[in-house]
């Protein structure tokens, strides 16, 4: 067996992924919130104010890099579901269960985030556009994701279930988007777009990629946390548990 | 073959037999089309022009609404696990509960449509695009909740949380839908809509079954 190989099914086993997640949590919360310290300095203090948008756009380094976490982990979710329901992985199970509430809480702010932005931009806080509107039903899948592993008693049945529930999810989330594009043009013709990022000056472009690596360390940091927890609530009656964090009544 | 037809006449008879069950979602569209008009104002104008959507989502809840029918009764009892263990291909099983589910529960509601129609003033033209889309429609949506109510199995009350998983799938079916009664009724060819839809319906046909047999084996292990 290759040494990669090897780690990852090390890794994979309760007691070594707790000594591992407690290793580096905080090691990328740290990395995290340097970057975050520093790109959201540079977006508020350094970067010049839109000519257009003026001040408000600085919304966008927060918006853009939560909306591209809100999608990237509900495909992680679903992988993770996938691995776990193919190779009967306890620790992908759990990985994908720890994501599912902080994909939800980057949707909801992306969601928020934008409604703030839209006000003084678009003058509402809500339009029906194609991707507000997908946006809005990935936070729906998110939440019954979470909801269907709330509600049944047996962590591993629940845990499956709501991952089957993600790889649906992850399928419908394309057509979702394909379908309000098609039934928004019908409907008010032009939409109005947001910035691409591809459009935008270096000087403003640089704080938006230190703030999307440092939402990807945070999510990082994050889900270690959170599965380490949910690790440990499964494994509170073994013996390597109660070796390492003391009895358990 | 043979297993499924004999599921089909087993459901259908025990359907058969709850009559008043079958009628509840048929008395539930009519009833929300009988709300609404209470609610907007009797004035056929404004209620033509949401009279589709209204439709639409009168099918969408009562479909919603007995999606729990679909495998509860046979879970209770005992009969589901039977037809894991017997030597019938689960899809099989599947296809036919759905397709049983389907004649029982979305077809008395397609056959009042025309009738819900009138009540909310409905313009003719727009008709043949209402029952057409609602038809395929209707098929996806038993298909795509075939899915989503086998994950929910394990738990007791599960009213809610079906509908917080099911209608985000639903989204699709419903946006394309009711967009072709809505280009019927700006004069737009509408049958593009309805052919996307019967695509979907033709690999939800092949995949659903396999996807609800995959789910039920999930949430019965």
């Amino acid at each position: 067996m290759n040494s990669i190989v090897l780690w990852f099914n090390q890794t994979g086993s309760p007691p070594r992924f707790d000594a591992f997640a407690a290793r580096w949590t905080s090691v990328c919360f740290l990395i995290a919130t340097v970057l975050l310290a520093i790109g959201v300095y540079a977006a508020l203090a350094v970067v010049p104010a839109d000519y257009k948008q003026g001040e408000s756009f600085r919304i966008l380094y927060i918006h853009v890099p939560a909306a591209w976490m809100s999608l990237m982990i509900f495909v992680i979710m679903a992988l993770q579901s996938a691995i776990a329901l193919i190779w009967r992985i306890k620790l992908c199970e759990l990985i994908a269960m720890a994501s599912a509430p902080i994909g939800a809480l980057f949707t909801a702010v992306t969601l928020i985030s934008g409604a703030v932005w839209g006000k003084p931009t678009w003058g509402t806080w809500w339009t029906w556009d194609p991707r507000l509107t997908s946006e809005l039903v990935l936070l729906f899948l998110y939440l019954g994701v979470i909801g269907l592993y709330s509600a049944i008693d047996d962590r591993r049945a629940a845990a499956r279930a709501a991952g089957f529930l993600a790889i649906i999810g992850v399928v419908n989330v394309p057509i979702v988007h394909f379908a309000v594009t098609w039934w928004n043009t019908l409907h008010q013709g032009e939409t109005i777009r947001l910035i691409g990022p591809s459009k935008m000056d270096g000087s403003m472009l640089w704080p938006l990629l230190v703030l999307v690596a440092a939402t990807k360390f945070w999510y990082l940091g994050s889900v270690l946390l959170r599965t380490r927890a949910l690790n440990l609530q499964q494994e509170s009656r073994k013996q390597w548990a109660i070796e390492r964090y003391g009895v358990q009544s | 073959m043979h297993e499924f037809t004999a599921l089909l006449r087993r459901d259908t008879s025990l359907m058969w037999r709850k009559r008043a069950d079958a009628a509840q979602p048929l008395l539930f569209a009519l009833m929300v089309c009988v709300m609404f008009p209470l609610a907007a104002g009797s004035e056929p104008a404004r209620l033509a022009h949401s009279a589709a959507a209204v439709i639409w989502v009168a099918n969408l809840l009562a479909s919603l609404l007995v999606l729990d029918n679909l495998y509860r009764s046979d879970f209770e009892d005992g009969s589901l696990e039977q037809l894991l263990l017997a030597p019938v291909p689960l899809p099989v099983v599947i296809a036919s509960k759905v397709a049983v589910h389907w004649l029982t529960t979305a077809l008395p509601v397609l056959l009042i449509t025309p009738l819900l129609a009138q009540m909310l003033f409905l313009p003719d033209a727009q008709l043949p695009a209402l029952m057409l889309s609602l038809l395929v429609g209707s098929m996806l949506m038993s298909l795509i909740g075939a899915m989503v109510a086998a994950l929910t199995l394990g738990i007791r009350r599960s009213g809610m949380l079906l509908a917080l998983m099911a209608l985000p799938m639903y989204v699709p079916v419903l946006v394309f839908g009711a967009g072709s009664v809505w280009s019927a009724g700006q004069g737009l060819p509408w049958l593009g809509a309805i052919w996307l839809m019967s695509a979907g319906l033709a690999l939800l046909l092949v995949l659903a079954p396999w996807a609800a047999a995959t789910a039920l084996r999930i949430a019965l292990s």
